[in-house]
């Protein structure tokens, strides 16, 4: 719940203006005693399907906060129960302290949500598309009008804001939904695969806008199959694979306990036995198309691969990632 | 149970924000004018060429209550009541349907504190608008033709609105369960029917008994009656089961599409 004091110097309609989002927020952060996501044995299933097969969470205010796994892994279905809209089948889940079950018009005024798949209105100039949504919140038309210039800017978007939706491209469009989102200045923001299906540059835009967010002190959560996206944006995070969580603990911590600080990637030019040779370097993963190698020190690692008189094609050490703990804890790379 | 439904979940305002997103869509698309023009001329057309024109051939016509009329006075209500339904029910399906299946609109507005039912209503006070904007010209026509009189329309007005929002809500229904746009062949060709037999262009007594009574469960065939009974200026008791017919026929439209869209949209 948000703290009265932050309240206090909330604008008409309880809606702080952008500016002003960074100290309120942060005070929120520091007094906040209850979580603002709460679910045990969280449960959806669709029929005979098992989507999220129960689940316990915590997510604190301030909090950047991600899901991390591959399609299917119950991501979304997670975030459209967090956001409001799909109601649990079983277990029990609190949002900004309220029951989604009951409440849930009124904890959905206080989400922002960027789904999976843009939705924007075809219908309205961007500019409309976040007057329009504003008004669902209930923000006077002067306020809706007020937040949807500050928000222009933000998603740099100002020299489009006359235009349709349609003609925009791909990170314009994320962009703009994003911006959406955060019309009624929400408590907490869902994030649905944010840069999926974007190019690198847009991409790198996205998350110096959501890096910015984060750092006003705005509660994110968000889904990803993104390991770099994870690691630059989250605090925490949980990893998730058929309908479960799998691990949990910050990047580094993640990678602290489930891999190495580093790791050989060996590829050969054939299709010979290469893993037992390499037995007692490290701990070996075979993959389809290369052999990896857990290592202490990686040069090191690689220097006894070639002491043993082996000779491979390429050789690439590097620091070990969300990628590596994923595949250790679920046997299979992330991207599929 | 309706009522409390509606007293203690709509919020005025959050159904003002779905009406308000219609009208902001109306001005960015100018090609939404020309739609709305040409759903005002079937009407009037069908009025001049078969009210008037063979209207022409067929003189006088006795009404239920008494009295002889012109021929385009018995059919000029029955296109009014056309006119409310087709203004309703091209918004509510087309649509209606296009914002909750494509364009996902209605997705996105479920995401924040609106509620099925919000959305539905806001939907159908939208589908009134246009209906009115249809009937209300419409009925200047009428006077001007001397087709009915003022207080004639002032009194078939309501009734006109009332079927506005009776096929809304059917039309939002059905909308809710069409699989694609193919179904909306069966609607056109049931539209039509409607439009045919609903004792629009002859009264329904010189039906075939079999048929009379099918027409009489049939929607247009109340609202039809309704209206006429208003603008030929024979009001009894019997308009208000055909105004009753209407009210449920809304109030069982808008109810089943909010459930739908929840069924639909928050899974």
């Amino acid at each position: 719940m948000r703290a009265e004091g932050a309240r206090a110097g909330s604008g008409p309609g309880g809606v702080k203006p952008f500016a002003e989002l960074s100290q309120a927020s942060v005070t929120v952060a520091g007094v906040s005693e209850q979580p603002l996501i709460y679910a045990r044995g969280l449960v959806k299933r669709f029929g005979d399907f098992t989507a999220v097969d129960g689940i316990d969470l915590d997510v604190a205010a301030g909090e950047a906060f991600g899901f991390l796994g591959p399609n299917g892994a119950g991501k979304s279905s997670t975030m459209r129960m967090i956001s409001c809209v799909s109601m649990p089948t079983s277990g029990e889940l609190r949002i900004l302290g309220m029951d989604p079950v009951r409440d849930g018009s009124r904890i959905r005024g206080r989400l922002g949500v960027c789904p999976q798949l843009d939705n924007l209105d075809p219908d309205l100039s961007v500019r409309e598309n976040l007057t329009t949504y504003a008004r669902y919140f209930g923000l006077s038309r002067a306020e809706a009008r007020r937040r949807t210039e500050e928000l222009l800017d933000f998603a740099q978007l100002r020299e489009k804001a006359s235009g349709a939706v349609e003609p925009l491209s791909g990170g314009m469009k994320r962009r703009l939904t994003i911006a959406r989102a955060l019309v009624n200045d929400p408590d907490l923001v869902l994030l649905d695969e944010p840069t999926t299906g974007l190019d690198p540059q847009a991409r790198h835009l996205l998350w110096e806008r959501l890096f910015r967010l984060k750092q006003r002190g705005t509660t994110l959560v968000l889904t990803t199959h993104y390991m770099d996206e994870a690691e630059q944006l989250c605090d925490r995070l949980v990893v998730m694979d058929g309908g479960r969580i799998v691990a949990q603990g910050s990047p580094r911590s993640l990678i602290e306990t489930y891999s190495t600080p580093e790791v050989v990637e060996l590829r050969f030019p054939d299709e010979a036995d290469y893993a037992g040779k390499l037995e007692g370097i490290g701990r070996v993963d075979p993959l389809p198309d290369r052999i990896l190698l857990y290592a202490e020190d990686g040069d090191a690692a690689v220097a006894e691969v070639h002491r043993r008189g082996l000779a491979p094609s390429s050789v690439l050490v590097r620091r070990s990632s969300l990628e590596d703990v994923f595949l250790q804890l679920t046997g299979r790379t992330l991207v599929d | 149970m309706v009522t409390t439904m509606l007293a203690a979940r709509v919020s005025p305002g959050r159904v003002g924000a779905v009406l308000g997103r219609n009208v902001a869509a109306l001005r960015t698309g100018p090609s939404y004018w020309l739609v709305l023009l040409s759903g005002f001329f079937e009407p009037v057309l069908y009025l001049l060429s078969i009210g008037v024109g063979v209207g022409a051939l067929v003189g006088g016509l006795e009404l239920p209550g008494g009295g002889v009329v012109d021929y385009a006075v018995f059919v000029a209500p029955a296109m009014l009541a056309v006119s409310a339904m087709s203004g309703a029910l091209s918004e509510t399906t087309f649509n209606f349907f296009f914002k909750m299946k494509y364009s996902k609109t209605f997705e996105a507005v479920l995401a924040t504190p609106v509620r099925p039912l919000e959305i539905a209503l806001g939907e159908l006070s939208w589908a009134l608008v246009r209906s009115s904007l249809y009937t209300g010209a419409f009925l200047v026509v009428m006077v001007a033709l001397g087709l009915t009189s003022p207080v004639g329309a002032l009194a078939a007005f309501p009734a006109a609105l009332l079927v506005g929002v009776a096929f809304g809500g059917v039309g939002m229904a059905i909308s809710t369960l069409m699989r694609g746009w193919q179904d909306f062949d069966l609607l056109t060709t049931g539209q039509f029917a409607l439009f045919l037999f609903s004792g629009t262009f002859s009264p329904v007594r010189d039906y075939p008994a079999v048929m009379e009574a099918v027409v009489a469960v049939t929607p247009l065939f109340h609202a039809v009656e309704l209206v006429r009974g208003l603008a030929v200026g024979q009001p009894g008791w019997g308009l208000l089961g055909h105004a009753a017919y209407l009210v449920v026929m809304a109030v069982a439209g808008l109810v089943f599409a909010a459930r739908r869209i929840q069924r639909t949209l928050c899974v």
